[in-house]
């Protein structure tokens, strides 16, 4: 024991309720329902989607050892949530040794705030940014334009988004949900001074964004990034890129803020030759993406020469305090997820509400934001917007058990959550069906009354309260005539059961029959 | 006494930590590592994974480097080149164009200015086609190679190893390190890749296999 006694443990907050962009307006059926009517959005995503699995396929095949990649990714990633507190304050001594400052966020609210002074300090009123998750999470754009900062997205997709005023869908490419003539329309609109007669080839698109924010990373003193990775070691941060813009951003400013969820500090430098491997290849599906830039601190004539560190937690440490949960922690952001999900490839992004959508965003927003902070808490129908069909698991770089997750935060929501009506009836099943001869009786009754509602097609789409719930989504198939329990006392069913009892036996004796095949 | 945000975020993390208390593990570095390859092993998959990837390689003998380096240059119409103050002026003798050698006084917003760049680089990376670069000799400031739309890069054969754990292990993780596969490029319309967005649109690898 400790010889300080530090008092009973709390539970950590969550990111507070009514900031940021961790919770959407809707449920994840409301809003999925409306997406999933938008045709355009239904093929841009099930064109691109479809395009990237085959590149990280093609890719991740070429390396013979690439699970053992995976799980040493893993065991890194749970290692460094194991030792947080002690990792941190190494990255916070190695940063401020070479020349860089760090500050420490409890919230979203607490960055912003950290983030707009340090930019009213330096004297400008604008900033140019690196695509990045943690500060669209804390909705830093709209914080720093209540301070008169305008903030430039630099990405290309996170460029289109910002100018047609939308939202991101995606977690590496934020306007998936945009097609190539859409991309055209909002350039044409909203850059100044584009070639009116600008076509929709994605090169020239490329060339018109290239155009645009040549100038504000020529002229803009203050860059705003995240961070893929803080190595505590060394100190060193990292941001995987592909486009030039974060070289841009890293670069050429007097000044860089770079905010970074407490979560992506990794041990040790060497760490990188595993997550350069993992990324890249499960992210965009390539064997390297085209930029990476590392940086320690501050060097003398070299980039910018001022430095500021911002440590996020904005619920982080609420998602530790949970066994199961935090494994949602060990998150890269490749989106590999996302990409394999056929939930993803049909609700799109949006649906989710969160700056993290797909699989993933389904069980890190409720841990972040919370599920139950308000009446219909839209994050409480996260859980459910998945089929568990497990493709997240097996694309996930870092194992994580997406399903799992999805299952417990299930459990815990109907823990908190569960309606009296839905009680009632749950524990009605559960006196009926421990009680075989009641539970046959049940069966018997339910037959008959079922085929009479359940339409042509043999099946019921609206059961009553408290069960209509599950008929709000889906249908329930019509009982059949005969129960399954009906037919295995039947001598058709002994039969059946003696053959597979025999089979059984037979295969037992050449065990390993299956694995020579 | 207020309560700093750091001794908050730590101490919320010792909680999350005392209520659930983790399980121990050691990473398994079972993937490969310190390998090994022949030299024309290492050459031809180093060349193959840089042409996939849309940069233009040239292979030479060190004496032929110069000539080498002017052709690439003249090629892309680069009448004037800008290069680290220390870099090797051998490897410009062959070239007629202007040359501006970088020094601290030149704005990095001049350097656009440059029709293309000249660098040596740290290490290369053949299984990903990735070349290092850190500051060394010869490297220079990051907006050196960054700004110019043109960026001619010598490697040598003797710096390129099989994959990226042996690369990795050659940095100085202090140095700021740009790793660059191909010229820019993004995918973000239809997931459609496109060559050259923001950083120099054309990249000429010189391989030097005798260095």
């Amino acid at each position: 024991m400790s010889s300080t006694f530090l008092g009973m443990p709390a539970v950590p907050p969550r990111s507070p309720y009514g900031t940021g962009n961790l919770r959407g307006e809707r449920t994840f059926p409301a809003a999925a329902h409306d997406e999933l009517r938008n045709e355009q959005l239904r093929g841009n995503l099930r064109k691109a989607t479809h395009t990237i699995r085959g590149k990280r396929l093609a890719v991740t095949g070429e390396l013979p050892d690439w699970e053992r990649l995976r799980d040493a990714g893993s065991a890194i990633k749970t290692d460094t949530m194991n030792r947080l507190p002690e990792l941190l304050e190494q990255l916070e001594g190695k940063v401020t040794e070479h020349g860089g400052t760090v500050h420490w966020a409890r919230d979203g609210a607490e960055a912003n705030e950290i983030v707009a002074r340090l930019v009213e300090e330096t004297g400008s009123d604008e900033v140019i940014k690196v695509k990045s998750m943690a500060t669209q999470e804390i909705g830093l754009n709209e914080h720093l334009a209540t301070r008169g900062i305008t903030a430039y997205e630099t990405d290309l997709a996170e460029l289109i988004v910002q100018l047609a005023d939308d939202k991101p869908s995606h977690i590496l490419v934020p306007a998936i949900h945009r097609n190539r003539r859409e991309v055209r329309d909002i350039f044409r609109a909203a850059i100044p001074g584009v070639d009116p007669g600008l076509d929709s080839v994605p090169a020239h698109l490329a060339a018109a964004a290239r155009a645009y924010l040549r100038e504000k990373f020529m002229t803009v003193p203050v860059a705003v990034s995240g961070a893929n990775f803080g190595i505590a070691e060394t100190g060193t941060l990292s941001v995987v890129e592909s486009e030039g813009n974060g070289r841009m951003c890293l670069t050429m400013p007097d000044t860089l803020i770079t905010v970074m969820g407490i979560e992506k500090v990794l041990p040790r430098y060497r760490d990188l030759e595993v997550f350069l491997q993992l990324l890249p290849r499960s992210s965009t599906g390539e064997r390297m993406n085209p930029y990476t830039s590392l940086w320690t601190g501050v060097t003398p004539g070299d980039g910018p020469q001022a430095f500021h560190l911002v440590l996020l937690d904005n619920g982080r440490t609420a998602a530790l305090a949970d066994r199961i949960g935090r494994e949602a922690l060990n998150c890269i952001r490749c989106s590999a997820c996302l990409n394999v999900c056929p939930v993803y490839e049909r609700a799109g992004g949006h649906a989710y509400g969160s700056t993290y959508p797909g699989p993933i965003g389904a069980v890190l927003t409720p841990q972040l934001a919370g599920m139950h902070a308000a009446k219909n808490d839209p994050n409480s129908s996260l859980p459910f917007a998945s089929s568990l069909c497990g493709a997240c698991f097996d694309a996930c770089p870092v194992k994580i058990d997406i399903p799992s997750l999805l299952v417990e935060l299930r459990h815990q929501h109907t823990e908190q959550a569960g309606t009296t009506a839905e009680k009632l009836a749950m524990k009605a099943a559960a006196a009926v069906m421990k009680r075989p001869r009641l539970f046959t009786a049940a069966q018997k009754a339910a037959g008959p009354g079922g085929r009479l509602v359940a339409g042509r097609d043999r099946k019921i789409s609206r059961l009553p309260a408290p069960f209509d719930g599950w008929t709000d989504s889906r249908d329930v198939p019509a009982p059949p005539r005969r129960t399954f329990r009906d037919w295995l006392a039947s001598g058709e069913g002994e039969a059946t059961l003696r053959a597979a009892a025999e089979e059984g036996a037979r295969t037992a004796d050449h065990p390993h029959e299956e694995e020579i095949r | 006494m207020t309560v700093t945000a750091r001794e908050t975020v730590l101490g919320r993390i010792r909680d999350a930590l005392t209520l659930a208390r983790p399980a121990e593990v050691t990473a398994p570095r079972a993937y490969r590592t310190g390998r090994t390859l022949p030299d024309d092993e290492r050459l031809a998959l180093f060349v193959d994974r840089l042409v996939d990837y849309k940069a233009q390689v040239r292979t030479c003998t060190a004496d032929r480097a110069p000539a080498v380096i002017a052709d690439a240059l003249h090629e892309h119409g680069a009448r004037r080149a800008g290069a680290p103050t220390d870099l090797d002026p051998a490897w410009l003798a062959a070239y007629d164009g202007e040359v501006q050698w970088d020094s601290p006084d030149i704005p990095a917003r001049r350097l656009g200015e440059l029709d293309g760049v000249v660098t040596a680089s740290a290490a290369g990376c053949a299984e990903t086609g990735t070349i290092f670069l850190n500051g060394g000799p010869g490297q220079g400031r990051r907006a050196l190679s960054l700004v110019p739309d043109l960026h001619v890069c010598i490697v040598d054969l003797s710096s390129v190893v099989p994959g990226v754990p042996e690369a990795v292990a050659r940095l100085i993780p202090e140095r700021p390190t740009t790793l660059i596969s191909g010229p820019s490029a993004t995918s973000d319309i239809e997931l459609e890749r496109v060559e050259g967005v923001h950083g120099p649109r054309n990249l000429v690898v010189v391989i030097r296999t005798d260095s």
